[in-house]
């Protein structure tokens, strides 16, 4: 789960970081409100999405006067913010945070993740900041400083110094470096993060350390202990259709193909989708439907997947282990009888009573393509979806 | 022979009284598996199943009392890192965790206390582990089995389970099947499993079913370029899976240029490993390899 810049800062200051003064703002109304209160000059609008590269989209921008402040609102809120990371559709900026302007000395970068290989947090500083750090990485990767920390040890106040040294400070600037990427590892800590990086870091002219910027990925398996940080959840910055699969405990994907397809189990979902590709299809989602396929859950998934007027064909394939596929046969026979499917459904039961179940559909009378093993169901659905596509 | 576990492993069930656990340790005891206690904190005293297996508090005491070697873990996500811990303090050789959702913060210390104590545990979030006819230890359909000669090793639940049909199809059986879970930090690498399956005497070759995220299929086969005689057939999960998302397993997620599946299906083969391109093709494979031979 992520979370906006504004939400990251308001984390920031609970754990004594660093940060320049700043108000979120949702109208132009509230912009200049918040410039009048900051009471300073320069300052600096920035767009609230869930994607980084805002500046370069022309989502960050400084401000000098009320009037300033009040075009640069009207100009970015509303607007469809394209960036490297949003994907060419972009995504409408619904939220402003107005901050105060730093004085800035020195940019630095400073990240904390989970270094999956070594299986520990790894917490990266580079004197390299305010730039796209896997350019860094990729051409002068020894600006990077890295220190891997001990989950049984947690940091240690050298390792602090270690990074803080490697960035060159000096005197009271790296005294408050190390203080504040102790927090920094505190705050990740505590609050389940999977990634927290502030990218600019920057020494003040006044010999501060202040965080910029703050970005959070957050652990979703651990949202259950973290009620903060799953109040700041955002949810209009999420695909509407997953948002909904998900209060049905299905895990769903759109994807851009014409071929839909409802699988039980992560692998075996992302193997159909391949197999689909192979046969000359393009899938449309990715959907697990997990352990528990039955009749509500097929009918729901039916409902998510055939939201997507692309989808000319569904595919169904469901290895039964401890879900049995008799069940799951009546279940998508009631949900095809009850929907009224006007697409070809293909469908695929194997293990558990799979017999049974194609008994099933056979007596059902409702048109459904059986398909025996996975090459001849990704055979049977992309014909099927060609055919429907020319009607 | 079999790597991990066999009819000799003497189980307890961690979570034995909830509706997952109940369902599951009679679907084992059917199969074969040797349980000989359960463990829920505050329940020590009962029996269950049929007022056969005893309940304990603590796996402490089922090692004491049962001489448990072998556990395997059913409690909800919040609990399952410090059942792990349990288990690997209690001196339990193999643990499977089955739980899914396990916060990854959990998993590290878990998995630092799992070393510390010598014991090797398998998942989270994981089908467990199966040894054809002598022990089932996790949540697999048995019956799709059957006895034979190739390892299987995964990362994902039902990809086992359509690994072991497509084998059996073929006419080929397997000695232990292993589900390793497709989260980011997991007891038991792929590599680790390789290392036992090349030990195993009556493993003559073995599947590895790899997915996007992470190095773990590539450690595997750069290991097994050196150091593994037996063949290996190879599938990787996700080829058409966009970047950045995380598809259903927590580990599941293309991050670099290294964690694709393009990419891992590159150096899978680079490396020696028979690479199924389409994942109908994993038994097909496997059989020309064994009739080569």
């Amino acid at each position: 789960m992520k979370i906006h810049e504004y939400q990251g800062k308001v984390l920031f200051q609970k754990y004594g970081i660093n940060t320049p003064k700043g108000i979120p703002a949702f109208s132009i109304k509230e912009s200049t409100e918040a410039f009048k209160t900051l009471d300073t000059s320069p300052v600096v609008v920035k767009a609230q999405i869930h994607a980084g590269g805002r500046g370069k989209g022309g989502g960050v921008k400084l401000a000098r006067t009320f009037q300033e402040v009040e075009k640069l609102a009207n100009d970015i809120l509303g607007m469809k913010l394209i960036t490297p990371q949003t994907g060419t559709h972009g995504k409408e900026v619904q939220r402003l945070y107005i901050e105060s302007g730093a004085d800035i000395d020195q940019e630095f970068y400073a990240a904390i993740t989970l270094d999956r290989n070594k299986e520990k947090d790894v917490f990266m500083v580079s004197t390299e900041g305010g730039v796209e750090i896997e350019k860094v990485a990729e051409e002068t990767p020894e600006k990077i400083i890295k220190i891997w920390i001990d989950p049984l040890l947690g940091i240690k106040r050298f390792q602090a110094s270690q990074l803080a040294y490697g960035l060159g400070l000096k005197n009271d600037a790296f005294k408050e470096a190390v203080s504040i990427f102790l927090k920094m590892y505190n705050c990740y800590l505590s609050t389940d993060a999977s990634l927290l990086e502030v990218n600019p870091l920057v020494k003040t002219k006044d010999d501060h350390i202040v965080a910029l910027d703050a970005k959070f990925n957050f652990d979703s398996n651990a949202l259950f202990r973290q009620n903060e940080i799953l109040k700041m959840r955002d949810l209009s910055e999420e695909d509407p259709y997953e948002v909904e699969a998900s209060n049905f405990n299905l895990n769903y994907i759109k994807l851009d193909g014409n071929v839909g397809c409802m699988v039980n189990g992560a692998g075996l979902a992302m193997a159909t989708m391949d197999i689909i590709k192979l046969a000359g299809g393009e899938p449309a989602n990715f959907l697990d439907v997990g352990g528990t396929a039955n009749a509500e859950t097929v009918k729901n998934g039916f409902r998510i997947i055939l939201a997507d007027d692309n989808v000319k064909a569904v595919l169904i394939n469901i290895f039964g282990g401890i879900v049995r596929c008799d069940r799951v046969a009546n279940g998508v026979v009631q949900a095809v009888k009850e929907l009224g499917l006007k697409v070809p459904v293909v469908v695929r039961l194997e293990g558990t009573n799979a017999k049974e179940a194609q008994v099933i559909l056979k007596e059902s009378g409702v048109s459904i393509i059986p398909a025996i093993g996975m090459k001849d169901a990704a055979e049977k659905v992309v014909a099927a979806a060609i055919n429907n596509g020319d009607k | 022979m079999s790597i991990l576990i066999d009819k000799n492993s003497r189980v307890v069930v961690q979570g034995i009284t909830g509706s997952e656990g109940q369902f599951h340790s009679e679907q084992m005891m059917e199969y074969g598996t040797n349980i000989v206690a359960g463990v829920t904190p505050g329940k020590g005293g009962l029996k269950t199943l049929d007022n056969t297996i005893p309940v304990f508090n603590l796996v402490s005491e089922a090692v004491e009392q049962k001489k448990a070697n072998t556990s395997i873990i059913f409690v909800p996500p919040p609990f399952a890192a410090d059942a792990i811990i349990e288990s690997a303090l209690a001196g339990i050789d193999v643990i499977v965790c089955i739980t899914e959702g396990v916060p990854v913060r959990d998993m590290i210390q878990a998995k630092e206390i799992v070393k510390k104590n010598n014991s090797t545990l398998i998942g989270p979030n994981c089908p467990g582990v199966i040894t054809i006819d002598e022990c089932k230890l996790g949540i697999m359909p048995g019956f799709i089995c059957e006895k034979g000669n190739i390892g299987v090793i995964s990362k994902s639940g039902t990809l086992t389970y359509e690994a072991i049909d497509q084998l059996v199809n073929v006419g080929l059986g397997q000695t232990t099947a292993i589900g390793i879970g497709g989260d980011p930090v997991i007891g038991t690498t792929m590599k680790d499993c390789l290392a036992l399956f090349e030990k195993d005497t009556d493993t003559e070759g073995v599947v590895i079913i790899g997915e996007i995220g992470g190095q773990m299929e590539i450690e595997a086969a750069q290991w097994a370029q050196q150091n593994m005689s037996k063949p290996i057939v190879g599938f990787i999960a996700g080829q058409t899976a966009p970047p950045g998302r995380r598809m259903g397993h927590a580990g599941a997620i293309v991050s670099g240029g290294d964690d694709t599946a393009e990419a891992k299906m590159r150096i899978l083969e680079e490396c020696g490993i028979t690479v199924a391109k389409s994942v109908a093709d994993i038994g097909e494979l496997m059989k020309n390899i064994m009739n080569t031979k």
